[in-house]
C-alpha cells in the first residue's frame, strides 16, 4: 500500500495501472487530458502503450481492437468526445469487448464550457449508442474513489465482457486529495476468461454465467469479432430467434451480476428518517454537508449516495431507507431524479437540480433542498 | 470406409467453406481479389515466414469488408470506416500479429478517410487492401468519393459534380512504405503485390480496381458482367515504376497499375521502440 497526494485524473490513471492497463488510446480534450499525459509518461515503463489517435472515434475503436489483441484497454474523454464514441460503445457491447471509457463531464451541450463542471452526461452514459443494452456506469465522489472505481470498472469489464463507463467530472478531475494505492495482491484484479484449446466453432456460446470465454487474437482460435447480430458461431443471423437470444443474453448477463455492479452508501440513515437526500459524484460532496447542516437545524434527514448510476438494483435501493420524502440533488436539469422517482413510486420524490459551473455552494444546495422541506 | 470432407479447392483451408456461397453478385471482383490474396498468403505461410495463428483480418462495413468473415482466421467485422482504427489497436497491443485490413473505397477512403491518412502518416504496421468499385454498392448505388465526375448515381441523378479522390496519390503524400495498384482483370498482380506487401513492415496499401456490374455497371451502361470485365481489361495497363501522375484514374485514357511506392521507412512499431528505448 502506498499513500500519495493526487488529482482525480491522476487517480483514474493510477487505478487503471493497478487494474492492469496495457493499452491507452485517446484524444486531447479538457478536462480529461491529464489522464493521457500522465499515462504517456508512466505506462510505457510498465510495458504498456499510449497512443494519441486522430480523434475520439479512432481512440475507442483502437481500444476495442487492443482488447481483442489481449490487452486491458481504456480511453478517456469529455462530453464532445464521448458523443463521438457512441457507435463504438455499441460495437463493444455486441462484440462483448472489455474496455473502460472514462467521461470527465464538462458543461454542454456542444462545446459548452470546456473548463467547468457538470453532471449532464448521466443519461448519455446510459443510452449513448443505438440498440438495446446495459452498460455499467460508476460515478466517483472523491480522488480515492476515482481510483477504486476505475479498478472496479476494469474488473466489471473483464468479468462480464462489457464496456464500462466511469463518470468523473471537472471537479473530481482537478481536485487534489490524499490517495491510498494498492500493490499487487492487495486488491482483487479480475481477468477475462479465455477458451481452452485452439480452434473453436462456437465463439459466442456462453457458459452458465451467460458469458462466453473471450477467444482473443493470436492463439489459433480463429475468432470472428462480429458487429452484425450473430448466432453462437459468430455468423450473421438476421432472424428473430437469434436476435432475441443475443439481445436477451447481452442484457441478462449484466443484470445477473447486479449484486456485483450496484453499489451505494448511506449516511446517518435510521429507521426514523423523515427525509433522504440522494446524490452522486462531486455534487454529493456538498449535499453531504447540507445534510449535516439540516440535521443541526433539527431535521430528521439522511443521505444516500449512488456509486453505481446504472444499472440500478431497485430492490436494494427501495430497502435502503424508509424515509417518506426523497430529494434528488444533482448538477443538471434533474436526470437521475427520473429513475429515483420510478424506483420509489410509493414515496414522495422531489427533484433539486442545480445548474452550476462550479461545485455548487452549500447555500445553493440548501436553497434547492429547502423548497421541499 | 467413411467418406470425410473432401477439399475441392486448394484454398479451402483458408476459408470458412460452410459460409460459401458468398453474398457477392455475379461478375463481382471481390472473389477474384480474395483468391489472389489467399494464394499469396498461402505461399508466405508455406515459406514458413508467417504463422497462420498470428494473422488477423479486419473489415469495416461494405461488400469488400465482408471478405473478412469468409476467411478461416482471426477476424473482425467492425464499424463502417473504423477498420483501420481497430487494426491499429490490435497491432500495437500485440506486435506479433499480422493485421490485414480489407475494405471498399467508401469504407476506407470515404467515412474512414481520416484513419487512412493518419495510419499512413504513422506508418502503422498493417496492410490495407482497398477494393475500388467507384460506388456505394451495398446500399444500392450512391455516389462514392472515388466516383468519376459526371457519373449518374442514385444520389447524383444529374451526374456527379465532384472530382474524385485518388487514394494512391494520397498515400504517396504520406509516410507509407508501400503503395501499389492492381485490377481484378490482372489477378496475378494482386497476388504479386500482396505477396510483396506481406514481406514489408509499416503501412502497406494496395488498391484493387474492381468490377461491379450489378450496381456501378448499371450506372455506366455496363450491366453485363463479361462486358464490364472486358471494358475494364481494355483500359488497364501495367507500368513498371509508374509516376505520381500515372496514378490518375481516367476511364477514357486508361488506368495505370503497378507499384507506385516502395521504401523502408521506420515503421510505427520501430519508431515506438526507438522512443521507448527497447
Amino acid at each position: 500500500m502506498r499513500k500519495t497526494f493526487a488529482s482525480g485524473n491522476i487517480a483514474v490513471a493510477e487505478g487503471a495501472i493497478t487494474a492492469g492497463l496495457k493499452f491507452y488510446a485517446g484524444y486531447p480534450i479538457t478536462p480529461s487530458s491529464e489522464i493521457m499525459e500522465y499515462l504517456a509518461e508512466k505506462l510505457p515503463k510498465l510495458n504498456g502503450i499510449v497512443v494519441q489517435m486522430e480523434d475520439e472515434i479512432a481512440s475507442i475503436n483502437a481500444a476495442i481492437g487492443a482488447s481483442w489483441a489481449g490487452a486491458k484497454s481504456m480511453t478517456a474523454t469529455s462530453g464532445p468526445g464521448f458523443s463521438l464514441m457512441a457507435e463504438a460503445i455499441g460495437l463493444a457491447v455486441i462484440t462483448e469487448t472489455p474496455v473502460v471509457i472514462v467521461d470527465v463531464m464538462r458543461a454542454g451541450p456542444s462545446t459548452g464550457v470546456p473548463t467547468k463542471t457538470s453532471q449532464s452526461d448521466v443519461l448519455q452514459a446510459r443510452w449513448l449508442a443505438h440498440g438495446d443494452y446495459i452498460v455499467p456506469c460508476y460515478a466517483p465522489w472523491s480522488v480515492q474513489e476515482a481510483y477504486d472505481l476505475v479498478i472496479k470498472a476494469f474488473n466489471t469489464a473483464e468479468l462480464l465482457r462489457t464496456p464500462v463507463i466511469v463518470l468523473s467530472d471537472a471537479v473530481i478531475a482537478h481536485l487534489w486529495e490524499p490517495l491510498t494505492m494498492y500493490d499487487q495482491g492487495e486488491v482483487e484484479i479480475i481477468n477475462r476468461k479465455i477458451p481452452k484449446g485452439t480452434e473453436i466453432t462456437l465463439p459466442y456460446k456462453p457458459d452458465p454465467d451467460l458469458i462466453p470465454p473471450m477467444p482473443i487474437f493470436g492463439k489459433g482460435f480463429k475468432t470472428i469479432v462480429e458487429s452484425l447480430t450473430h448466432d453462437e458461431r459468430g455468423y450473421y443471423a438476421p432472424h428473430e430467434s437469434a436476435y432475441r437470444a443475443l439481445i436477451t443474453r447481452l442484457n441478462l448477463k449484466i443484470l445477473k451480476r447486479l449484486d456485483y455492479i450496484f453499489d451505494y452508501e448511506t449516511y446517518n440513515c435510521t429507521s426514523e428518517c423523515d427525509y433522504m437526500l440522494l446524490s452522486y459524484g462531486s455534487t454529493a460532496r456538498v449535499t453531504y454537508i447540507a445534510m449535516l447542516e439540516l440535521r443541526r437545524r433539527g431535521y430528521n434527514i439522511c443521505m444516500l449516495r449512488l456509486k453505481t448510476l446504472w444499472p440500478i438494483d431497485r430492490e436494494k435501493l427501495v430497502n435502503s431507507c424508509k424515509a417518506r420524502r426523497i430529494v434528488v440533488v444533482e448538477n443538471n436539469i434533474g436526470k437521475i431524479y427520473m429513475d429515483i422517482d420510478r424506483v420509489f413510486k410509493d414515496r414522495e420524490v422531489y427533484s433539486a437540480p442545480i445548474l452550476s459551473l462550479e461545485p455548487p455552494s452549500l447555500r445553493e444546495v440548501l436553497e434547492v433542498i429547502s423548497i421541499w422541506l | 470406409m467413411a467418406v470425410e470432407s473432401i477439399n475441392i479447392h486448394p484454398l479451402d483451408k483458408h476459408l470458412r467453406v460452410d459460409r460459401i456461397p458468398t453474398l457477392y453478385c455475379p461478375g463481382c471482383g471481390i472473389g477474384i481479389t480474395l483468391g489472389a490474396m489467399l494464394r499469396a498468403l498461402d505461399k508466405r505461410i508455406n515459406e514458413g515466414l508467417i504463422d497462420p495463428n498470428k494473422i488477423v483480418w479486419v473489415g469495416g462495413i461494405g461488400c469488400s469488408a465482408r471478405t473478412v468473415f469468409y476467411v478461416r482466421y482471426d477476424a473482425a467485422h467492425v464499424l463502417h470506416g473504423r477498420a483501420i482504427a481497430f487494426a491499429t489497436g490490435v497491432v500495437l497491443a500485440n506486435p506479433e500479429l499480422l493485421v490485414i485490413v480489407v475494405g471498399g473505397d467508401g469504407d476506407i477512403a470515404g467515412i474512414g478517410g481520416n484513419h487512412f491518412i493518419h495510419a499512413a502518416r504513422r506508418n502503422i504496421d498493417i496492410i490495407v487492401v482497398m477494393i475500388t468499385n467507384f460506388v456505394y454498392a451495398m446500399t444500392g448505388g450512391q455516389v462514392a468519393p472515388t466516383t468519376p465526375r459526371g457519373v449518374k448515381t442514385t444520389t447524383t441523378p444529374m451526374g456527379n459534380p465532384e472530382p474524385p479522390l485518388n487514394a494512391i496519390k494520397l498515400v504517396l503524400a504520406l509516410n507509407a512504405n508501400y503503395a501499389a495498384r492492381a485490377s481484378v482483370t490482372t489477378p496475378h498482380y494482386i497476388e504479386n503485390f500482396f505477396y510483396k506487401a506481406l514481406g514489408i513492415k509499416g503501412f502497406r496499401f494496395i488498391e484493387v480496381i474492381s468490377t461491379c456490374p450489378e450496381i456501378y455497371g448499371r450506372h455506366i451502361g455496363l450491366r453485363d458482367p463479361v462486358e464490364m470485365y472486358n471494358e475494364l481489361k481494355k483500359r488497364v495497363k501495367y507500368k513498371p515504376k509508374p509516376s505520381i501522375e500515372d496514378a490518375d484514374i481516367d476511364w477514357e485514357k486508361g488506368i495505370i497499375i503497378g507499384e507506385f511506392l516502395e521504401r523502408n521507412n521506420p515503421s510505427y512499431l520501430e519508431l515506438l521502440r526507438g522512443v521507448y528505448g527497447k
